[in-house]
């Protein structure tokens, strides 16, 4: 019996050998808390980085940890919160201020104890309560249970591996996680979340926090009960108890990301539309694509929001003989501007995956891919990631079943890929806050009958990013009957129940040309509006001939392995399909001036995917070199933006590279 | 002789520390980092005075630098400052810089109310308490140095008698 469960044995030993992390910038006193702590008796370890506190609390265990508030390269509440989230140790914190808002902010984050400097060493001798709690609460059930695994059953039974004691805490450990969801907590300092129980000790890694979040998106973030994730996460070793506490964490953290995610909802709503159906309306006018797009752009994320509707609105007026195909491209052209939609795609993918990273960027997951060009506000390939969580509440997706709120909807753009429609890119233009705008996106659309039925915005009705977006993927699917490959993107969205309307959007997409009606809502027709402005533009271009060849690229397209990385994308915005159309035509670099592209690397891999399609039409070309081009240099602005979006971006960008060629650039 | 010396030097020291903490210069927690001395750590207490005095100089260089050159737009970072001060707060308090402790806390309250001249005023009460500081411990070093080369040459004596 080693320490980690020494209460049994060494109850009394505890204390001493207790593994200690210390974190403090300033050498003169760390060096005197490492010196108290070792006189207590404690196994310390010293660092004056956040960073590196973090890596070392990844690679070794320890039982607590002590950190100064203010530091340079972290602030020390965000590490706080982080350890708590990713390892949950208890957390003290330590500062030469003892101002009441700040103790206040400390335990607020779930510090379990707040020490003001000097330390004295008294004070350190009681640090291991914290610790020593919550296993003699663990090993008092065990005493009281006596089978070895039976009591594990219902938990992992991995952790104590036969150990009574572990069974023990197995059951304490339920028991403490209702103790703890009520708030009893021994002392008044464990107010970190109820998930303090540590057996054995889950440390929540990127790929255990993926399927936590894919199982929540499943499950719908208001179903999602614990048992039931844990039951879809189908991962040994995991209570339910480490699966209640993770979720009440996510919570939290989504409710935080959640306001920002109702902005970049709306715009992603918006961007979202940008199904390919778009592209296949063909016919539609502005309007129609501008709905389809709007529809797709649903992302949740508030990325859409970067698209400033004007830009939207603009484009309506050109002329509506935007063909289809020159409006996917300038939809997808738009969605490349944002190419935070792509990016949040990406990013949500790896927000999913992780917490920890989103949490660190949060902006990412307010940018949804949808990044309408005209729209700035990227903040990044995140809010599609974030929005995905936040999106719940905030998204709307216009999906006809639950627009609460049809403009706003659109905005929220949560819908899957604008594909190539031009209205998508127009819809990627509205801003998902910008209800005015979709309101004169609305007007545009009118024209345009809720053709978008097919559209994802089915899908993106979102009310619940995971909720709807699962359904709406189904919806989608179903209804995009003319998108041949959104197959092979179900199968890709699929596994990003997260991404949730990247699967929907491309199928939607695919529908566009058969039915802007995918946009049932009025939400859809402003986003129309929106997209109508891209398919104009690219009408302008002159590129609009190439009606055909970009909706068979589509479909072609579809197949793609692209695509699955586009239905990644598209849930977080539905930029990816749109962007990869725009990059088919010609219209893009006309796009890309009005668009903003804020997809960072979704989009470029759209563009790959255009790329590809483009190929067959020569003409493209040369534009989509510009567009490549210019996406690329926006991806790059974007990029910076959003730390962990690059990293999702620059996987997707394999996915999609591997798949097409980029010619062009 | 050898062990006179030594207790001379015992009292200088002593004498040293208790003006010190009669002052108000010091307190209780620097008799904490002298018990934290031990066989282990036999350097302990001029190791992190040290490094103190290290960070200190730093950080009063930093204070000086955003107070002075704020004199012409008369902006200066209270902010920075007040998270330099943060610092010198807790590595004064470490070791048990009492005084020293309270005038960054005055000097700290007079960031916050953006008040230039009590800044001023505070960095140079701050200079200077610094400064009587690491005198006196400087002093205080000395007189412990001495005693251990007392004490070393003393003990052969010592091991020779047993």
């Amino acid at each position: 019996m080693t320490m980690e469960n020494g209460v049994d044995d060494g109850s009394d030993q505890f204390p001493k050998g207790m593994r200690v992390l210390a974190v403090d910038d300033d050498p003169t006193c760390l060096m005197v808390l490492e010196t108290l702590l070792r006189r207590c008796q404690y196994h310390v370890t010293t660092t004056s980085q956040a960073i590196k506190a973090l890596k070392l609390l990844r690679e070794n265990k320890f039982d607590l940890v002590i950190s100064d508030v203010h530091m340079p390269d972290m602030d020390g509440f965000k590490l706080l919160e982080l350890v708590g989230l990713e390892m949950d140790l208890p957390v003290i914190m330590l500062s030469a201020n003892g101002d009441t808002k700040l103790v206040m902010k400390g335990i607020s984050h779930g510090a379990c104890d707040y020490l003001l400097k000097p330390v004295r060493i008294e004070e350190l001798k009681n640090i291991w309560q914290h610790v020593i709690r919550r296993k003699k609460f663990d090993s008092n059930k065990t005493r009281n249970s006596d089978k070895p695994n039976s009591e594990a059953g219902n938990v992992l039974g991995s952790a104590g591996a036969g150990n009574s004691e572990q069974n023990g805490k197995l059951n304490k450990k339920r028991k403490d996680q209702d103790d703890e969801e009520d708030e009893e907590q021994d002392n008044g300092h464990d107010n970190e979340d109820p998930s303090a129980q540590k057996k054995p000790r889950v440390v929540w890694s990127v790929e255990l926090h993926r399927k936590f979040v894919a199982a929540v998106n499943q499950l719908g973030i208001d179903k999602a009960v614990p048992k039931k994730i844990l039951d879809l996460m189908n991962v040994e070793k995991l209570t339910r108890e480490n699966v209640a506490s993770h979720l009440q964490k996510y919570r939290l953290y989504l409710k935080r990301i959640s306001c920002v995610a109702n902005q970049q909802a709306n715009m992603v709503a918006a961007l979202g539309s940008a199904d390919p159906s778009y592209l296949r309306m063909g016919s539609m006018s502005g309007v129609g694509h501008l709905q389809a797009l709007s529809s797709s752009g649903q992302f949740p994320n508030n990325a859409f929001r970067s698209f400033p509707p004007t830009g939207m609105v603009s484009r309506l007026n050109t002329p509506t003989g935007l063909n289809v195909h020159g409006f996917p491209s300038s939809g997808a052209f738009q969605l490349g501007q944002s190419q935070n939609l792509s990016n949040s795609s990406v990013e949500q993918l790896k927000y999913l995956s992780s917490i920890v990273p989103v949490n660190q960027n949060s902006v990412h997951g307010m940018q949804v891919p949808m990044g309408l060009d005209p729209l700035q506000n990227n903040k990044g390939v995140n809010p599609v990631q974030n929005l995905t969580t936040g999106i719940d509440a905030k998204t709307n997706f216009p999906v006809s079943n639950k627009l609460p709120d049809p403009h706003s909807r659109v905005a929220s753009g949560a819908h899957p890929p604008l594909l190539g429609n031009s209205n998508n890119a127009l819809m990627l233009e509205a801003r998902p806050q910008d209800t005015r705008r979709v309101i004169e996106y609305e007007d545009l659309a009118s024209s345009v009958p809720s053709q978008h039925s097919e559209l994802p915005f089915s899908l993106l009705d979102q009310g619940r990013y995971s909720d709807n977006w699962s359904n709406a993927v189904q919806s989608s699917r179903i209804q995009t009957g003319s998108y041949p490959s959104s197959e092979s993107f179900r199968q890709s969205a699929i596994p990003a129940t997260d991404n949730m309307a990247s699967l929907p959007l491309q199928e939607g997409n695919l529908s566009v040309s058969s039915s802007i009606s995918l946009l049932p809502n009025q939400s859809y027709n402003s986003l129309l509006d929106t997209h109508s402005q891209p398919v104009i533009l690219a009408n302008r271009t002159g590129h609009v001939s190439n009606n055909d060849v970009p909706f068979q690229g589509w479909d072609d397209h579809n197949q793609d392995a692209s695509y699955p990385s586009n239905a990644v994308c598209s849930t977080v915005n539905t930029v990816t399909p749109v962007s990869s159309a725009v990059c088919h035509t010609p219209i893009n670099s006309a796009l890309h001036r009005n668009l903003d592209f804020n997809y960072g690397d979704s989009l470029q891999m759209k563009r790959d995917a255009v790329a590809k399609l483009a190929a067959k039409e020569t003409s493209l070309k040369p534009h989509l070199g510009n567009i490549m081009n210019q996406q690329k240099s926006q991806q790059s602005h974007f990029s910076n933006n959003v730390g962990s979006l690059e990293d999702l971006v620059s996987s997707m960008m394999k996915q999609v590279k591997t798949s097409m060629h980029y010619s062009e650039d | 002789m050898l062990g006179l010396g030594s207790d001379l030097l015992w009292a200088d020291m002593n004498r040293l520390l208790r003006l010190l903490f009669h002052e108000g210069v010091l307190d209780e927690q620097f008799l904490q980092l002298q018990q934290l001395q031990d066989e282990t750590s036999p350097n302990f207490v001029s190791q992190v005075i040290n490094m103190y005095f290290h960070e200190s100089e730093k950080l009063l260089n930093n204070l000086r630098s955003l107070l002075i050159q704020a004199h012409d737009d008369d902006f200066a970072d209270y902010n920075k400052m007040a998270i330099h001060l943060n610092q010198f707060i807790g590595s004064s308090s470490s070791i048990g810089a009492k005084r020293l402790t309270s005038l960054c806390l005055a000097f700290r309250a007079a960031t916050h109310h953006t008040n230039r001249p009590g800044c001023l005023r505070a960095l140079e009460m701050l200079e200077h308490e610094y400064c009587y500081l690491k005198n006196k411990l400087h002093e205080l070093f000395h007189i412990e140095q001495q005693r251990a080369l007392v004490a070393a040459a003393r003990y052969p004596l010592h091991d020779n008698n047993q």
